[in-house]
């Protein structure tokens, strides 16, 4: 059985441009305004959507994730919380790729088993979990496979070609190229090395590529998807998110209308062909 | 579960110790683990490191530390027999110096060229913090901006040695994240820099590498109480945050089966009012920070802030191999709160002359509760694994004072 993240990508290489995948955190701002966001995301432009699951320490993340994980905990969200915004997504839509992304201890206390069965049945696709590296294969990669679930490695400027089969390993629907060295939406991306990378990686993989990290913009959506099948756009939006905030921390009403117009904005990147 | 011929064989080469530890780390950070791993290995392998690391122990750090009998604790208590092994006396003021010099000597091996760690209440920081002033290296320390409030004197002193302070306000701007925000660091320096973690925690390596590092306590420890009693102690006690100087005070008597082993763990308010830092005793198995051990976590599994009155407790995580141990029934876990730290800290200090930090004052503290119900002839060997000229002002505060 093909899944919606082959056939999107496969869709995407016959209309000839990139995709866009959008990220945001799942309950951020609050879970209903956050249900609504996501639910309309596809229509915005978002090609793929990759949701994150709320973590106190994500250590990966900059200053913007971390803020919106922080938002989604205070306003109660949890993992069983994200299973359930996904199943309402797949409600009104059946074919938009959903990842989730995040760090593996809300997954193990919520026991691996479980989660992989509900994620399945909930209408995720496929999983990014930052701290588990092919090292610790066994904990839920190998498992997520056998549940019929993508498993999306991160490669890094630092996976040399020694290490890069390791990763490519157990790795499927696409490869998610991080391409700065560092946290989310901290640095510049940088076409030139960007496009050095991707070429190196396709010398390994037949995978479709998406590059994330540090894309901020259309022109830059634009750039990196003259290399890449695909940007991640993540801390952007996020941040859109965050000006879209009372002071109390309660959204505006106008946050999911000025969220999604950014989007629509950015998605013109992979659509002025 | 069943029990290994030897305590003292793990990790294995994964990093675990039975289901904990391992190497629970973002892609980025991974080649430079197994870089680190290998460097250490050739180190091992290297006579002249341990060498290098001799010398320096000695004749910068002032090892091997005293072993000195409480004698006028020991009446008050009014049963074992017991002693302090005195790494309050290093160079730098704690057990933490031992490990930063034998990671700072890796570091120059490795070609690094600038150090960051983590620091809760600034010990290891300020250990860190002089290495570097030594070997004339770049340092940043990053620590919770609630930590550098209420340790102002080891801010102070760790500019005084050339390091550059991080206040962290991420997150809930303890220990906890400081931790975080030294891997991000780590993460976006990864080609020069070097992270000195400070506890027998993080992903393999490291709890092992430290806890080989610290080793050298229980080693002296052995030799010392053999010279000072002509026997091995009966009981060790230490404090316990990460867990780096109860590891380097057990390791070397795992395989002593009449040897007991007690760490205590900072209960904070009481572990029945959830305030506490005592992972085991009030936490259950998860992933954090490289590695898998006992947390302090939510339903969701989501990290709880520790609380302790001592900072360098104050982590809601522990060391894999403690994790082992207690499930292994090896090595039993306790808990001592504020107010008995508090009070151990003050009889110390005019009991024996001796002020110590507040993180081994919780070891007195389990060491008062159980030394009088013991025979005379029964030795207790406590680790001293700092002292307290820093926490004078946490005390004051505590015990409504002024300075």
């Amino acid at each position: 059985m093909t899944g919606r993240i082959e056939a999107r990508f496969a869709a995407l290489k016959a209309e000839g441009r990139g995709g866009l995948v959008t990220f945001i955190t799942a309950g951020d701002p609050d879970p209903e305004t956050s249900k609504a966001l996501v639910r309309r995301l596809p229509k915005a432009g978002a090609d793929l959507i990759e949701l994150g699951m709320p973590f106190t320490d994500p250590m990966a993340d900059g200053p913007a994730i971390q803020a919106s994980s922080q938002r989604a905990l205070r306003a109660g969200m949890t993992l069983k919380l994200t299973l359930e915004a996904v199943a309402d997504f797949r409600e009104s839509d059946d074919e938009t790729p959903i990842i989730l992304m995040g760090y593996f201890n809300p997954i193990y206390s919520y026991g691996a088993g479980k989660f992989l069965k509900d994620a399945k049945d909930a209408g995720v696709d496929g999983l990014i979990v930052v701290d588990l590296p092919p090292e610790e294969d066994s904990e839920l990669c190998e498992p997520a496979i056998a549940a019929g679930l993508n498993w999306i490695r991160l490669a890094t400027p630092t996976t040399d070609a020694k290490r890069l089969p390791a990763v490519l390993k157990n790795t499927s629907g696409f490869l998610y190229y991080v391409s700065i060295m560092g946290i989310t939406g901290t640095k510049q991306v940088q076409e030139d090395d960007v496009r050095a990378a991707v070429e190196r990686l396709r010398e390994h993989t037949d995978m479709p590529i998406a590059v994330g990290f540090g894309i901020k913009t259309r022109s830059d959506v634009q750039s990196v998807t003259q290399a890449a099948d695909a940007a991640v756009v993540g801390s952007a939006i996020v941040n859109k998110i965050a000006s879209e905030l009372y002071e109390d921390g309660s959204a505006r009403p106008s946050l999911v209308t000025e969220v999604l117009g950014f989007v629509r904005e950015i998605a013109i990147g992979v659509r002025s062909e | 579960m069943s029990q290994p011929n030897s305590y003292r064989t793990g990790p294995d080469e994964g990093g675990h110790f039975g289901m904990f530890g391992g190497r629970f780390v973002a892609e980025t950070l991974m080649p430079l683990i197994l870089e680190v791993e290998n460097a250490y290995a050739a180190a091992q392998a290297d006579p002249s490191f341990q060498a290098e690391l001799d010398e320096l122990l000695a004749s910068y750090a002032g090892r091997p530390s005293p072993l000195y009998f409480a004698k006028r604790l020991t009446e008050h208590f009014g049963g074992a027999k017991v002693y302090f092994k005195r790494d309050e006396l290093n160079h730098t003021g704690s057990h933490k110096i031992n490990n930063c010099l034998g990671q700072i000597l890796l570091a120059k091996r490795m070609g690094k060229r600038r150090i960051i760690a983590e620091t809760g209440a600034g010990q290891h920081g300020v250990a860190v913090a002089t290495v570097c002033a030594l070997f004339d290296l770049p340092c940043v320390v990053y620590m919770g901006a609630t930590d550098v409030e209420r340790q102002q004197p080891n801010v102070f002193r760790m500019n005084l040695l050339g390091a550059e302070v991080r206040p962290v306000t991420s997150g809930r701007s303890t220990l906890k994240d400081a931790m975080n925000d030294a891997l991000r660091d780590w993460v976006a320096n990864v080609e020069d820099t070097f992270y000195i973690i400070g506890t027998v925690a993080g992903p393999h390596p490291y709890p092992a590498m430290v806890r080989d590092f610290q080793s050298v306590i229980g080693n002296e420890v052995r030799e010392q109480m053999l010279a000072a009693e002509g026997r091995l102690p009966d009981t060790l006690v230490a404090c316990i945050g990460g867990g780096s100087n109860a590891m380097g005070l057990f390791h070397p008597f795992l395989d002593d089966e009449d040897v007991r082993m007690i760490g205590v763990e900072a209960a904070g308010k009481g572990i029945q009012t959830g305030a506490h830092a005592a992972s085991i005793t009030g936490g259950r198995p998860g992933v954090l920070h490289g590695n898998r051990t006992y947390l302090l976590q939510d339903d969701d599994g989501q990290i709880l802030e520790a609380e302790s009155i001592s900072a360098g407790l104050d982590y809601p995580g522990i060391g894999p191999e403690h994790a082992w141990l207690n499930d292994l029934n090896r090595v039993e876990y306790v808990s001592a709160t504020d107010a008995e730290a508090l009070e151990a800290f003050q009889l110390c200090s005019r009991s024996e002359g001796i002020i110590p930090a507040l993180e081994p004052s919780h070891a007195l503290a389990h060491v008062g509760t159980i030394a009088g119900e013991l025979d005379p002839e029964h030795i207790i060997c406590m680790n001293m694994c700092g002292r307290g000229d820093k926490d004078i002002f946490t005390v004051a505060d505590a015990l409504g004072m002024e300075i």
